[in-house]
């Protein structure tokens, strides 16, 4: 059971079949060796046993529904969800129980390769092949309710769109209701979903005024440099790609406005309050945490976080002096054409204007240089310092997930013993009652056992 | 001891053209500089330590020399501000490039100026030079009264006189387009010097990033983390190199054209002050002839003697003026013209081996690929 090999999911690929598979797709592996009384996390949080799960399958996939007896194992709901975050999601896996059929038959699939490629080419039958750009910022409308659209442009041999390159027009909301989307979605499974570039109020501001100058062309390249990021990064991850509102955002044309993003909206508001309630709740989490995966998958975590947060804050403070450098060259070389138009002698006064041609070169250099710290290194660096947060956010949501568990499983003891004390009462309407109700909570329990795959 | 200087003009014992000074010492809060310099007779040489003091006390004698007719035509070399050892901001503005670097700089442009007094042929002759340069004792540890020089920050209606209209055509157009040329040179020094600081900046900061980088370093079998931390380790070293590099700019920039533009604004002012004092004397003159004509027959003849006196005055001082600043065109040519090609040679050189350097790195890089 939690025995089993575990090694980190990124790093196999050539794995034993059933973990392989299970690995690429971050499924939840609920052990099923353990009888279904086990309620220990350990057997939650392994590896699947794949035959046994596998059989189960095979023999009577219909029978998933009919497991309403106490019987039901605590750890068939996560079975359910595992096989629902398989190949081809085309429901989305939020209730367990119902979308366990349809993944049944992807999940055979699964175990047939044992190769990531073979079964992209059994879906899409080909391999990760896209590429987005987003470009040609354009300011619609004026005043405060102006807007930067941006084209996206898709350009894939893949067959699972309808045309080989395509591209839509897309506003900052509408990626931001992308991302909130895949998170409502995703983040509960224990996917890491890109986070989405942040919100900038000041920068927007200035853009919807108007104003042409230097800063806000900066924001708005930044901005348009991060959300192509954003979409590759998106696209590359294998399930999320294949995820109908991801597909609908790169393909349709109009797209529902995604007012829940505003800042000031009351959706911004509940969600401000959501994140201040996290916060508490995590520092009075405390988790037992079992698996010695996670434990060092977190610490790896923390430390990463650390360094790359330095690292970011060192080639900030790069960036801006070599901006400011390069101001301060352009003004010499101004001053030293100054110098050398005032200058009387003429082999001096041309020595001097040629000096401040070559400072005026220089400081293009050094803006360029700026440029391409910026792009290369201080961007990239943020982005990961973003994405380690989301991955820290799934922990976290592990972990919160675990003390609902916890909770619900502590309520299915006082149910039990309800129950327990009614059958000795004989009162049977009583008990039919209870039994109800454990019913109720059993399939709420955890499903996220996730084993995290790295983008 | 203090001796008093005889107005009597003697030939300097020591050459002008390769004084030294060789070293600066800090003691506390005075800086010590060691100036050497080269006997005329024969070979050995004068070993003498000297404070901003004695520098002062030099000038103010040199400003004091009475036998010289016209002394105030004189474009008198210029000396740097005062060091100060805990510099304030406002010090550091003052100083500009002399500030920078250890003193280095300033003991090169400490040195420029007592060579030019050196070689000056009317300054030479002051005795108080031979002092300076050779006597054991340091001259100027004595407080003498500071209100002999530095006229330009005397009565303040002298300012008026600054725009006085000249006489002369060739001394209009010169203090024209000195007043230009003032500007201008101040502004590109201090342009220069912002950029010089911001060099240093950016070396500071990439050796910042070059230890974070270390930071990143770990052990351990994983061999993706091995190859995390064989690209921080290279990085890092490329960061050390780039802080090298900028560091070598820096200081390149500070050595060649800084001083030259350091020193070129700084005579751009001494002929400004020059020129001021011919036009107080041309107010002078004129105020006299004025005075002259008006007065009243008893004391015309004593008038007629204020204004001839004022007039010969005015003509050495034109004279001479004409001498030096012919010869301050010159000298300020050529200077600027080498510090140009210094600059220039000192860069190639750096970039050179910087691209050279960087050159390697790329290939390693593409190496661990």
């Amino acid at each position: 059971m939690s025995d089993r090999a575990r090694d980190p999911p990124p790093e196999r690929t050539d794995f034993e079949e059933l973990e392989d598979a299970d690995d690429l797709f971050p499924e939840p592996a609920a052990t099923e060796e353990s009888g279904p009384a086990s309620l220990t996390a350990e057997d939650i949080s392994t590896n699947s046993n794949g035959p046994k799960q596998d059989s189960q399958f095979d023999e009577d996939p219909e029978d998933l529904f009919a497991e309403a007896t106490e019987e039901v194992s605590l750890d068939s709901p996560e079975r359910d969800v595992l096989l629902s975050d398989g190949p081809s999601p085309a429901i989305t896996p939020i209730t367990p129980p119902t979308s366990v059929i349809t993944p049944c038959l992807g999940h055979d699939d699964m175990f047939t390769h044992s190769s990531f490629d073979e079964i992209e080419e059994e879906e899409g039958g080909d391999l990760f092949d896209m590429h987005i750009a987003v470009s040609d910022p354009e300011k619609v409308g004026d005043g405060m309710n102006a807007y930067m659209a941006y084209k996206v442009t898709t350009k894939t041999p893949m067959s699972m769109f309808k045309r080989g390159e395509f591209s839509v027009k897309r506003r900052f909301s509408d990626f931001l209701g992308l991302h909130s989307k895949l998170a409502s979605k995703y983040l509960h499974i224990g996917y890491i979903v890109p986070p989405a570039p942040e919100k900038s109020i000041v920068g927007m501001t200035k853009v919807k005024v108007g104003k042409e100058d230097q800063s806000s062309n900066e924001f708005v390249e930044k901005r348009r440099s991060a959300l192509e990021r954003y979409l590759m990064r998106t696209v590359k991850h294998p399930v999320l790609r294949k995820d109908p509102d991801v597909m609908q955002f790169l393909e349709s044309s109009d797209l529902p406005r995604a007012v829940n993003t505003q800042a000031l909206s009351s959706a911004g508001l509940l969600r401000m309050v959501n994140k201040a309630a996290d916060a508490v709740n995590k520092m009075t989490i405390k988790m037992n945490e079992s698996d010695a995966w996670f434990e060092e998958k977190q610490q790896h975590f923390e430390n990463l976080d650390v360094q790359l947060r330095k690292l970011h804050a060192s080639v900030e403070s790069l960036v801006c002096h070599r901006k400011e450098l390069s101001v301060n060259t352009a003004q010499f070389a101004k001053s030293a054409a100054m110098l050398g138009n005032s200058e009387d002698h003429t082999a001096l006064s041309r020595a001097l204007s040629q000096l401040a041609e070559v400072e005026e070169k220089i400081d293009q250099l050094h803006q360029d240089q700026a440029n391409a710290d910026f792009y290369l290194f201080s961007e990239l660096l943020g982005d990961y310092v973003r994405l380690i947060t989301a991955v820290k956010g799934v922990f976290d949501h592990r972990m919160k997930t675990w003390q609902k568990w916890q909770d619900s499983q502590m309520l299915l003891q006082k149910k039990r013993e309800a129950e327990a004390k009614l059958q000795f009462t004989n009162k049977p309407d009583k008990l039919q009652q209870a039994k109800d109700e454990i019913k109720e909570v059993s399939p709420r329990l955890s499903d996220t056992w996730t084993q995290i795959v790295f983008i | 001891m203090m001796e008093e200087v005889q107005d009597v003009t003697s030939a300097l014992s020591v050459h002008g053209h390769n004084i030294k000074v060789t070293d600066v010492l800090k003691d506390g809060d005075t800086l010590t500089f060691v100036i050497v310099s080269q006997k005329v007779s024969g070979t050995g040489e004068y070993h003498v330590d000297r404070t901003y003091d004695d520098v002062e006390w030099l000038q103010q004698h040199l400003f004091s020399q009475e036998d010289v007719p016209g002394l105030h035509g004189v474009i008198f070399p210029p000396v740097p501000a005062k060091p100060q050892v805990n510099v304030t901001a406002k010090g550091m503005k003052q100083l500009g490039f002399l500030g920078l670097g250890e003193w280095q700089p300033y003991c090169k442009a400490l040195e420029t100026f007592l060579r030019q007094v050196a070689s000056h042929d009317l300054l030479k002759k002051n005795k108080a030079v031979e002092i300076f340069l050779t006597s054991s004792d340091p001259p100027g540890r004595q407080r003498v009264k500071k209100n002999i020089f530095n006229w330009l920050s005397q009565a303040m209606d002298e300012m008026r006189k600054e725009g006085h209209k000249d006489v002369d055509e060739f001394f209009q157009a010169q203090r024209d387009q000195n007043l230009v040329m003032t500007g201008c040179t101040k502004n590109a020094t201090e342009r220069f010097l912002e950029v010089v600081l911001t060099e240093q900046k950016i070396a500071v900061a990439c050796g910042h990033f070059s230890a974070a980088l270390h930071l990143c370093v770990e052990a351990g079998e994983d061999p993706v983390k091995q190859a995390f931390s064989r690209i921080c380790v290279k990085l890092s070293e490329v960061l050390e190199s780039m802080k090298k590099n900028m560091m070598s700019v820096a200081e390149n920039n500070v050595n060649t054209l800084g001083l030259g533009l350091d020193l070129e604004s700084r005579y751009q002012e001494a002929e400004k002050e020059m020129l001021f004092r011919r036009t107080c004397k041309l107010v002078e003159l004129e105020t006299a002839r004025r005075s002259a004509e008006k007065a009243k027959p008893v004391k015309k003849a004593a008038m007629e003697e204020v204004k001839k006196a004022a007039e010969s005055e005015f003509d050495h001082i034109s004279r001479v003026a004409k001498q030096e600043i012919a010869q301050f065109e010159s000298e300020r040519v050529q200077m600027l013209q080498q510090a140009l090609v210094g600059w220039c040679e000192q860069q190639l050189l750096t970039a050179k081996e910087s691209a050279d350097q960087f050159d390697r790195y790329l290939q390693a890089f593409r190496g661990m690929a």
